[in-house]
């Protein structure tokens, strides 16, 4: 599987680089056009009709047929959003979970992978293959024992239940492992000439080197902490701690005929991650052939 | 920036002035045996590293999986005392029509979406592998909605196949075809469910199809020309061998994530109509936390568990078999 992994790591940044590739070539018209224009179109129109539902006044959602683009733009959607729910609550708390599920893994797993890469220690392989293993076990397994686990520790219902799950993981360990075992060992000797402790040759010289893994496992724990419905679902039923996938899975079924603000809710949960997308789409798009873990 | 871009781009290292300036902890000092203290310390220094995401890793993973296999052991609400009852969990597994059925929710709808995001892929793959206009635009438009998450597509997927107010239902009667009740509806539920999966991951498969085409040497395809196959022999004969392992691994891959479906269930029909659409990780949900029956609830997990391996093993022994180097 490691193999597998690299391998599409590796190719994803040629095919990502690949169009770009050869701009002599001359670009004649093309009958794929034909063909990919239609799909992209699929592929829109679902946003499409969330941005417009999130902008059309609340009558005309109900209207029969109703109409593909609304006769005038209304924010009766967003402010109900505001107004009626605790929106801004929940987008904060999604915010201090991906934040901390970011920033946590960035500095656990990092020292963990530079361990398990560089360091030669008891317990080392046990350890590693230990990690590896857990990648197997699915979350489904897991999910029973942690809620009563959490339950005895006093953090169901409560922000820590959401946060603490996601503080390091077995595929962020493996993948800054992967990435500090291809860096020369050249580095750090040199470093350990001139005197720098472990701590040092770590923070100072193989860390910098290190921003592409670095980015890489911040996407895609991004991804998954902020779109995570389930876990939330089970270890919180307090409105205060909801995050935004749970706030929004709540609307589905007590305001079900509200179109206008479930659609601005879905907006408020997906534009920064859709901003997000085009601004870092080359790197996210490696990171994607890298994780498949989406949940 | 990749990886491996990045191996490139780091400078060999200046060599070491003499042998007499070697480093004090390498740990590879042959000259004298370290004493005991050095090496204890050196192992502490060395886990003061990997520690803390270990013990949370293996604390949150193997400690839960470990005592999963004993509460489906139990019998156990949560409140009073568990009771040990054997495999008695297990054997009323077997025998459980709800959980069957739920089976084959779940394999309906594997059977859905796996050729489907495997095709699908391959087809996206190909089209977006060309230099011409637009390319990225195409891409981008494809690519986007693999962010959007379960909860967000569960209320878009509610919205557009909407029986009364529904754009899908809008086009069909534009074109004179009668309207369907797609979610409401118990044998075109999981349809819908699968559609809005592969439109929220057809990215997935397609950027790993991307990449693998991209590593299909070109020589091959000109031989295969010179040889006088066209395009379309050899895209088979030429293309689609060499694209083996990457079809192995998205199809296990893919199957694992679909036998594992939830989110979207829940946030657009709730196991229904009639339970149509209850899959085994719902019925799993249900059991645990709405009934509070932890027992059973964890002997289902289990059950998944061995599913899941199942198809792991199954998959890879059919590709050794045929040769194909997957794993």
């Amino acid at each position: 599987m490691t193999a597998i992994l690299d391998r599409a790591a590796s190719a994803g940044t040629q095919a990502a680089a690949g169009p770009r590739g050869d701009r002599r070539r001359r670009r004649r018209p093309s009958g794929w056009h034909l063909v990919l224009a239609p799909i992209a179109l699929l592929f829109v129109i679902p946003f499409f009709q969330m941005f417009m539902a999130a902008l059309s006044p609340a009558e005309e959602l109900i209207a029969f047929p109703p109409p593909f683009i609304p006769s005038r733009l209304s924010l009766d959607g967003f402010v109900a959003l505001f107004t009626t729910t605790d929106v801004l609550t929940w987008l904060l708390n999604t915010v201090i979970v991906s934040g901390s599920a970011i920033a946590s893994h960035l500095i656990l797993c990092s020292l963990a992978g530079y361990g398990f890469a560089r360091l030669r220690f008891h317990g080392r392989t046990v350890g590693i293959f230990a990690i590896i293993a857990t990648i197997m076990i699915p979350t489904q397994l897991l999910m029973i024992p942690t809620y009563i686990l959490f339950a005895r520790l006093g953090l169901i219902d409560g922000l820590g239940a959401a946060i603490v799950p996601w503080l390091a993981s077995a595929f962020g360990i493996f993948l800054m492992r992967q990435f500090f075992l291809s860096i020369p060992m050249e580095i750090e000797e040199a470093g350990r000439i001139d005197g720098a402790n472990r701590w040092q040759v770590f923070w100072h010289l193989v860390l910098p080197l290190a921003k592409p893994a670095l980015a890489t496992l911040a996407i895609f724990t991004l991804l998954s902490s902020w779109n995570d419905l389930v876990w939330p679902l089970i270890a919180i039923n307090n409105e205060d701690a909801f995050t935004l996938q749970l706030g929004l899975a709540h609307f589905q079924s007590t305001r079900r005929t509200q179109w206008e603000l479930l659609m601005a809710g879905n907006v408020a949960a997906t534009l920064p991650l859709i901003l997000f997308f085009l601004v870092a789409q080359k790197q996210f798009v490696q990171t994607m052939t890298l994780s498949g873990l989406k949940g | 920036m990749t990886i491996r871009e990045q191996r490139e781009d780091v400078a060999p290292a200046p060599q070491p002035a003499g042998p007499a300036r070697r480093a004090p902890r390498g740990g590879r000092t042959p000259t004298r045996r370290r004493s005991r203290i050095a090496v204890l310390r050196e192992d502490l220094g060395a886990w003061l590293f990997v520690l803390p995401a270990t013990v949370l890793v293996l604390g949150l993973s193997i400690f839960p999986a470990i005592w999963a296999f004993i509460l489906s052991l139990q019998e156990w609400d949560g409140f009073t005392e568990p009771e040990f009852v054997g495999g008695e969990n297990y054997a009323e597994l077997v025998t459980d029509e709800d959980f069957f059925a739920a089976v084959q929710h779940t394999g309906l709808y594997t059977a859905l979406f796996v050729p489907m995001s495997v095709l699908a892929g391959l087809f996206l793959a190909v089209a977006l592998n060309r230099r011409i206009r637009l390319i990225g635009l195409y891409r981008t438009a494809i690519f986007v909605p693999f962010v959007a998450s379960a909860a967000a597509t569960g209320i878009l997927s509610t919205y557009l196949f909407s029986p009364q107010y529904g754009l899908v239902n809008n086009v069909l009667r534009s074109i004179g075809l009668p309207a369907q009740k797609w979610l409401e509806d118990p044998s075109q539920a999981m349809l819908v469910i699968a559609l809005m999966s592969l439109w929220g991951q057809a990215a997935f498969t397609t950027v790993l199809y991307l990449a693998a085409l991209q590593d299909v040497p070109t020589e091959l395809l000109e031989a295969a020309r010179l040889d006088g196959a066209n395009r379309w022999q050899a895209f088979w004969r030429v293309v689609w061998p060499q694209l083996a392992p990457v079809t192995i691994f998205t199809t296990i891959w893919q199957t694992i994530g679909a036998i594992q479906l939830f989110d979207l269930v829940y946030t657009t029909t709730r196991g229904g109509p009639l339970d149509a659409t209850k899959t085994i990780v719902y019925y799993l949900w249900e059991q645990a936390f709405r009934k509070l029956e932890f027992g059973y609830g964890s002997a289902v997990a289990y059950a998944l568990f061995g599913l899941t391996l199942l198809i792991t093993i199954g998959v890879v022994v059919y590709s050794r078999r045929r040769g194909m180097e997957a794993f």
